[in-house]
């Protein structure tokens, strides 16, 4: 089942460099990769918990070193994740001029790089499938970009490299860390060794903060984020929804699947200076992203903001902060796959996508005003969406947090937090009101609403966003088992 | 099949080389492509060969073990590929070589690479200094005439000059450097002069002055800082299949020399630690300088050239690495090994791409690549994969080098040298996806199709596939270096 998810797009995206039509073929695997990933949450037996579907292919079986895959809930989410956005980016992806089999090649390596990541149960295998969709957006960008796409392209894919780097040595670090006889790159073997207590607390906190910074530059931490405004800006709509939606999730995921499980001792180590930056994603991003003009950069902005608010959970390192932490995951890319690819939608009128070019649009574009609405909300983090109830529990979370780390800071933390999302609301409500409140222009006026002939990809994200909110014990179901597994005892 | 004495393969390919400059006197046919044909045949079938050789054939001056079967199958390969190589540059050479009729003196050309490969065998194996010493000059001087081979074009004959004056001073150290050793030990073979440190205690003095000198010497050889000013112009003169030949096998020969001559001073206390030092500091030197040298270049056989330091750099930085314990994820050895494999793999894959495209667009220079993904999608493919791996990334031959690598390093506390690492490879794919950015995002210059011959379109499909297929499953790799070897033994070297 989960060898479905990874190869179906990796394997349409071959027979679409060999020639396959280009859009059939990749919608038909994006509707497999969902509908598999909603079979295995289906048929993952949340009585038993733990890792399921596992299956293996040894590589070098002297340095147990496998191919292996395998889910528990968080994978799941993550995975189902990664179907819905891949489903609704494939879907509305226009009309492409040139090398259409390119694009949607590279559209599916990153789904197939993204999912291989979450679904393996294999230190190497985890890295090593994430970097599949460093190439693919280093394409995307520098030929189908907009604005200054080189720029774009070169900083994200140099940024990205220098993180995935990092991240490789942290890992090494790490596995040299487990004593000798049983060191093994399994990660499930691997949390259970780590919670009995066989890597000693003092060789934790060198690999952590290899693995902090190199997962955090992929994640966009602050200060680690300029990339990603500027390449979420130059980036073409779909390519920008795989990526703020489903890819950078995964530095958050190695956070939660490797770093807390295995270094306990130095996440707590570290955890005040992750304050530090993570307030820095919330507040000082948060500021430059009300100073943005233009839409495509501030909603770059935005989600590098929102992260913040997923170290935030993660911080914490107990249940509540953490399960906040991986539905917010789950919301945040939902609610950001869909603006940008509203946003992607405007840009067809007015390229540069200028605030003040727009004005009015609610009259000749209705559907799309709603739509844009609801995943305004959603971003803001109004109640009703999966992005409230996820906000909700990190704050919760990171009020509590695990004893054994200093609480005053956190609440500090919390409180700077809760003015993020004043600030977040300001720049979301002024964006909507100046592409859609007022008289629309005269030629503005006759435009027809681009989103009507395509709204069933955006349909799909917000009615998902809508499941979380008002039934967040649907998701919660499968992640507070998992999440529980991997916090310190 | 009864095993045959190893040394009848050097045997066979020196007779090889023969018979080519045999053929090139008396044959009276214009054309000596078929000699070409004929060695890359008879090279493959050597190949094979190798695989069952007598694994109890070797003697005091000569060893048949895993290391030396391992450098062999790398030296036989790349003098293939060479010949390939060397077959598509036919038209430019002919230009540049003057000759009563077109492709004359050709022969030499094609025969001169085997007396190449022969010493590079001999080299493999190789455990005393006068054989060291001989069958590195035959190397050389092999090389010193093909650098040179184009007597018509200036830069040819720039790189030739240098080439020489250089490599002749370097080899004066290299030679010096033996001598000291010899007087301090009264020893010439590796295996007794470690015997003869382990019996009585010498002077360290001296013995780090002579060790210091064979580390100029073989430093020059594999082009690490600060013995690499050579490297290009020397690279650029010369004929792209020579250079490929240069950064490849004569790399490689150099740093199993490099291993075998360093492992019996590794062993002695107090002089290991001098050695690990100024070898941390050349690796060092040699990732700062390749690296940061080769971001603004726009030639791209220069810039492969500067790559050729930088990857010197990180073969340089498993060598630094060799106390690390055996344990898990390989040896300093078997990075060292398996990094060279990869290393020719995607060079020799770079060059060949390079070549072709060169004879298509009049140029090799980055901006000669561009559209080359609509001109050839097979070759921008196939060129998008060497880079891709020179740069390291994920599930390419060249990844798992530099994993393998910076695992020894990290094992051996090396964390100096692993940050500059994590600078020196994100300035790499900057450069490396220069070429990538010029093949995909940019228009062609002209759109004529580039048409590949048979031969060569198998060869750089059979190297594509190399980079993906060990990248994927090093194990094929790495089984060739299951067994202890002298190299893997450094670490756990008594005393």
């Amino acid at each position: 089942m989960l060898n479905l998810i990874i190869f179906i797009p990796l394997l349409a995206a071959i027979a679409i460099l060999l020639g396959a039509h280009a859009r059939n073929t990749a919608l038909g695997a994006a509707v497999i990769t969902l509908a598999a990933a909603l079979g295995a949450a289906f048929f993952y037996d949340k009585a038993l918990g733990g890792f399921q579907f596992l299956s293996s292919f040894p590589i070098l079986p002297n340095w147990n070193l496998n191919y292996s895959v395998g889910a528990d809930g968080l994978s799941l989410l993550m995975l189902v994740l990664t179907g819905l956005v891949t489903l609704a980016a494939v879907w509305i992806t226009p009309r492409i001029e040139k090398r259409e089999r390119l694009f949607y090649a590279c559209l599916l390596f990153i789904t197939g790089g993204a999912a291989g990541a979450f679904a393996s149960v294999d230190l190497f295998f985890l890295y090593t499938f994430h970097e599949l969709a460093l190439i693919p957006t280093f394409l995307l960008i520098g030929i189908w970009g907009s604005g200054e796409r080189v720029t774009a392209a070169w900083k994200i894919t140099i940024y990205l490299a220098l993180g995935s780097f990092i991240l490789l040595i942290g890992l090494v670090d790490l596995y040299f860390a487990i004593p000798v006889g049983s060191r093994t790159f399994d990660i499930i073997e691997l949390q259970r060794l780590a919670a009995g207590g066989l890597i000693p607390a003092s060789s934790q906190v060198r690999p952590y903060i290899f693995l902090l910074v190199g997962f955090g530059i992929l994640v966009s931490l602050f200060p680690f984020h300029s990339w990603a405004p500027g390449a979420y800006a130059s980036a073409p709509a779909p390519a920008a929804m795989l990526h703020a939606g489903v890819l950078k999730k995964f530095g958050l995921y190695g956070l939660l699947r490797i770093a807390i499980p295995l270094l306990p001792e130095g996440a707590k180590y570290w955890a005040d200076l992750l304050l530090i930056l993570l307030v820095g994603n919330i507040l000082y991003v948060g500021l430059a992203t009300i100073a943005q003009k233009k839409l495509d950069l501030m909603l770059g902005y935005s989600s590098v903001m929102h992260m913040g608010y997923i170290f935030l959970g993660i911080a914490a390192l107990n249940i509540v902060g953490l399960s906040g932490a991986a539905l917010l995951m789950f919301a945040h890319g939902l609610s950001i796959a869909a603006l940008f690819a509203m946003a992607g939608m405007l840009r067809e009128k007015r390229p540069l996508l200028f605030l003040d070019s727009f004005g009015g649009l609610a009259k000749p574009m209705p559907t799309l005003a709603f739509a844009f609405g609801l995943a305004t909300f959603a971003s803001i983090g109004l109640p009703g969406f999966a992005n409230f109830s996820s906000e909700l529990t990190v704050f919760f979370g990171a009020f509590k947090p695990n004893p054994a780390l200093h609480a005053p800071n956190f609440w500090l933390a919390v409180i700077f937090a809760l003015w993020g999302v004043v600030i977040s609301s300001v720049y979301m409500l002024r964006a909507y009101r100046a592409i859609f409140f007022g008289e629309p222009g005269k030629e503005a006026a006759a435009w027809a609403d681009p989103l009507k002939p395509l709204r069933w990809p955006v349909i799909l994200l917000l009615a998902a966003l809508l499941i979380g909110g008002f039934a967040p014990r649907v998701l919660l179901g499968f992640v507070q088992p998992s999440v529980e597994a991997l916090l310190p005892k | 099949m009864n095993p045959v004495p190893s040394l009848n393969i050097e045997i066979a390919v020196l007779g090889l080389g023969i018979l080519m400059l045999l053929a090139e006197s008396f044959s009276t046919t214009g054309d000596r492509s078929w000699l070409a044909r004929g060695a890359i045949l008879v090279l493959s079938a050597l190949v094979g060969f190798s695989c069952f050789v007598d694994p109890h054939s070797g003697n005091s001056f000569y060893v048949v073990d895993a290391p030396a079967h391992f450098f062999k199958v790398i030296a036989l390969i790349s003098t293939i590929v060479v010949l390939v190589m060397s077959l598509e540059y036919r038209k430019v050479l002919e230009k540049f070589v003057p000759g009563a009729v077109p492709g004359a003196g050709e022969g030499e050309f094609y025969s001169l690479p085997v007396f190449t490969c022969a010493g590079l065998m001999f080299m493999a194996s190789a455990v005393d200094f006068l054989l060291i010493f001989v069958s590195l000059e035959l190397v050389t001087i092999s090389l010193y005439i093909l650098v040179a081979f184009m007597r018509r074009q200036s830069a040819s004959l720039e790189a030739g000059v240098k080439y020489l004056i250089l490599g002749a001073l370097s080899t004066g150290f290299f030679v010096y450097g033996i001598a000291w050793i010899f007087g301090l030990t009264g020893e010439t073979n590796l295996a007794a002069i470690a015997a003869a440190l382990h019996a009585k205690p010498v002077a360290q003095a001296p013995l780090l002055f002579g060790i210091m000198l064979l580390l100029v010497g073989l430093g020059f050889k594999i082009a690490a800082a600060p013995f690499q000013l050579w490297v290009p112009d020397v690279y650029q003169g010369a004929p792209t299949p020579i250079t490929a030949f240069l950064s490849v096998a004569s790399k490689a020969a150099g740093f199993i020399v490099l291993l075998r001559v360093l492992h019996p001073f590794l062993a002695v206390e107090g002089v290991r630690e001098k050695i690990l030092f100024a070898l941390i500091v050349m690796a060092a030197l040699t990732l700062i300088y390749g690296n940061l040298t080769a971001l603004p270049q726009d030639n791209l056989k220069r810039l492969l050239a500067y790559s050729s330091i930088a990857h010197a750099g990180y073969i340089l930085v498993a060598v630094a690495s060799v106390t690390a314990s055996v344990s898990t994820l390989g040896s300093a050895g078997s990075a060292v090994a398996f990094y060279l494999a990869g290393y020719m793999i995607m060079t020799l894959l770079s060059f060949l791409v390079m070549i072709v495209v060169a004879n298509h667009s009049r140029g090799d220079d980055i901006l000669h690549f561009n559209g080359l993904a609509k001109r050839s999608p097979f070759l921008a493919f196939a060129m998008l994969s060497a880079m891709l791996s020179l740069a390291g990334v994920p599930f390419t031959v060249g990844f798992m080098g530099k994993f393998l690598v910076f695992a020894v390093a990290i094992k051996a506390g090396n964390f100096v040298l692993v940050g500059i690492g994590i600078i020196t490879v994100a300035a790499g794919f900057y450069y490396y996806l220069r070429v990538v950015a010029a093949m995909y995002w940019n228009d062609p210059g002209e759109e004529t199709k580039i048409t590949v011959s048979g031969g060569t379109k198998f060869v750089i499909g059979a190297l594509t596939a190399a980079i993906f297929f060990f990248g994927i499953f090093p194990h094929f790799i790495l089984a060739g270096f299951q067994e202890q070897t002298p190299i893997v033994q450094v670490a756990s070297a008594p005393r």
